[in-house]
């Protein structure tokens, strides 16, 4: 977790700028937390292309004859209940995954960083209305606006999507804002101000560079919880739809055999959290190892 | 003081409302006509104009939106489109499962993660410390649905110490229900609790960076009475942003991990209610939650103002 102090970022922390891009990845390859989260997320990604074009066997026959075999040579992890690859459905799930985890963050960083970009520099009435407006969507999380899209436009990834990108805004709105606001604060902003440049000169040119490191961490964050997010609607129907294998209809499946077949809920439950953690660890490395001042300190 | 608080108050109000008619818009005013998803496409039009008239849906929108506010006012939500009865009790009856759930697993959350977050903070980089944050950064990629399913395989399938699910009810005293309540209150706490915890060391270390604290160390304070006295009051404010935001998380953990236990709660309520149609039902749960979240995170608003004076004069 915690980067030794090394010669490299010393040096970097004195001057942030100069920082060569070569000792960047020869720092990274020395971060543990960076490389190991880098290699689960490459894992995720890997399984996601994989199965674009190989899978073992098709993720979508269904075979009921050979329904809940135990591992095998033929089927590594064994087959459902309906007869399909347990690996097959595993490498199809991490796609949907991926998927939804981008558009997702996609949407909350677009508009949650504008917003609290914009909040902080102009603040008044317009930082008032910008923050009471994501307070306010801030009151139907992702499981409660899906649940209510579900309601009347049915179930399904772009509804889920859609929601859990929405519910992404205001959380990338207070933390905008937030470390923004400490910004502005700053003696150096002053100074800028006082050099005569105007608030969208700072906020471009003072403000976002150094609330960039808490954005990065955030984003990584956020794509978990995306991902979470997204496995729980499937989980509850309300996701990604059958057939399209998805991790979280996987358990809703596995569930209602844990007496006979255990392990089926194992596996699919290992996957989110495999790609979770990776992405956690990838952006506390980044956060390390972009952000000198943090890395010197941890 | 007064000025604060009426501001607070009234944004409240207005968020409020907005949230109601937001709600109202999106579950009222898209599908079209509410009476013919609850009988059918293949209903007869009369009956389909007979259940619009008699559910009062034949009302133009505003007049539905406002006879829904009035209702509130007064505690009459109307009656449930599929059972009849009026949705209050519906709710209330499911509350009594959901309440209990979300403090339990709030009090076991902010429990461990101060407990997590002082002691990691207190030993900075040291062993006891790189330990700990490893386990919440496992404990922040878990599921809680899936957390719940593995808490189901050990204590219900493999040791059958606890039930895999349903609620024992409050009438025989209060241990049964919560023992109910335990798995599911744990599966929801376990991962809020790994993310405080990070966000209590960081907080906490930030502020032990700060000038004051070296000045207190300088004046001969110890380093235990320096995080006691000065440390923690500053570095509570991120704290508590967090709790409240992680409030609506809960809620809508609620909703999943009631369908995982098979609780009869309001998630399964709201859940129910979209698969019945009863769409005033779902209208009413999804505005109750929202009030929830709103009125939570009002009350950590305000107690800022109380912890730190000075967000009270930026304020004004």
């Amino acid at each position: 977790m915690s980067a030794p102090l090394t010669a490299s970022a010393a040096a970097a922390a004195i001057a942030p700028g100069a920082r060569p891009a070569t000792g960047f990845w020869r720092r990274a390859l020395r971060h543990r937390s960076f490389v190991l989260g880098a290699g689960l997320s490459l894992l995720v990604l890997g399984a996601a292309l994989l199965s674009l074009v190989w899978t073992p066997w098709s993720a979508y026959d269904i075979d009921v004859a050979s329904k809940l075999h135990p591992p095998s040579a033929a089927h590594w992890l064994g087959t459902d209940v309906l007869g399909r690859d347990i690996v097959s459905l595993l490498l199809v799930g991490a796609r949907s995954t991926i998927m939804v985890g981008v558009i997702a963050v996609g949407i909350g960083l677009t508009f949650g960083v504008c917003l609290g970009l914009i909040a902080a520099a102009r603040k008044g009435w317009i930082e008032e209305l910008i923050m009471r407006l994501s307070d306010f969507t801030f009151a139907f999380p992702a499981v409660l606006s899906a649940i209510m899209l579900a309601a009347v436009a049915g179930p399904g990834m772009l509804t889920s999507t859609t929601a859990i990108g929405i519910f992404q805004i205001p959380t990338f709105v207070r933390v905008t804002r937030g470390s923004a606001n400490a910004i502005w604060a700053r003696e150096f902003v002053l100074a800028a101000r006082a050099a005569g440049k105007g608030s969208f000169r700072i906020t471009i040119e003072h403000v976002l560079p150094n609330i960039l490191s808490i954005l990065i961490v955030q984003a990584t964050i956020q794509f978990a919880l995306a991902i979470l997010a997204e496995a729980a609607l499937s989980y509850l129907g309300l996701g990604t739809q059958p057939p399209q294998p998805s991790w979280g209809r996987m358990l809703n499946d596995a569930q209602t055999l844990l007496f006979q077949s255990p392990m089926l809920a194992v596996y699919p439950g290992a996957a989110i959290a495999i790609a979770v953690l990776g992405l956690n660890l990838l952006g506390d490395g980044l956060r390390d190892l972009l952000d000198p001042r943090l890395a010197r300190e941890r | 003081m007064s000025v604060f608080f009426l501001r607070r108050i009234l944004t409240l109000v207005a968020t409020l409302f907005a949230a109601s008619l937001i709600i109202f818009l999106v579950l009222d005013a898209l599908p079209g006509n509410a009476a013919q998803m609850l009988m059918g496409a293949d209903a007869s039009p009369d009956a389909v104009h007979a259940l619009t008239v008699k559910l009062g849906l034949d009302q133009p929108l505003a007049v539905r939106y406002l006879l829904w506010i009035k209702g509130m006012a007064v505690g009459d939500l109307g009656n449930s489109y599929v059972y009849g009865t009026p949705v209050s009790g519906l709710i209330a009856e499911r509350l009594v499962l959901t309440i209990p759930l979300a403090i339990m697993s709030m009090l076991i959350t902010v429990t461990l993660a101060l407990a997590a977050g002082i002691y990691t903070a207190a030993n900075h980089n040291k062993l006891g410390d790189v330990g700990v944050m490893s386990l919440t950064q496992i404990g922040i990629a878990l599921p809680n649905f899936w957390f719940a399913i593995l808490l189901i395989l050990l204590f219900s399938v493999k040791l059958q110490l606890l039930s895999a699910g349903g609620f024992a009810g409050w009438d025989d005293g209060i241990w049964p229900g919560i023992r109910s309540l335990l798995l599911p209150a744990i599966s929801l706490a376990v991962v809020q609790a790994a993310i405080l915890a990070r966000v209590t060391r960081s907080a906490v270390l930030e502020v032990l960076r700060e000038d004051f604290v070296r000045t207190a160390r300088a004046k001969g304070l110890g380093k235990r009475e320096v995080l006691w006295r000065h440390v923690l009051r500053n570095a509570i404010i991120p704290v508590m942003t967090v709790m409240g935001l992680q409030f609506a998380n809960l809620l809508a953990g609620t909703i999943v991990i009631e369908n995982v236990f098979y609780l009869p709660g309001l998630g399964r309520l709201i859940f129910q209610s979209i698969a019945n149609r009863d769409l005033i039902v779902v209208r009413n749960c999804v505005m109750l939650l929202a009030a929830m979240v709103v009125i939570v995170n009002f009350v950590v608003d305000v107690l800022y103002a109380f912890i730190d004076p000075r967000i009270k004069v930026a304020n004004l």
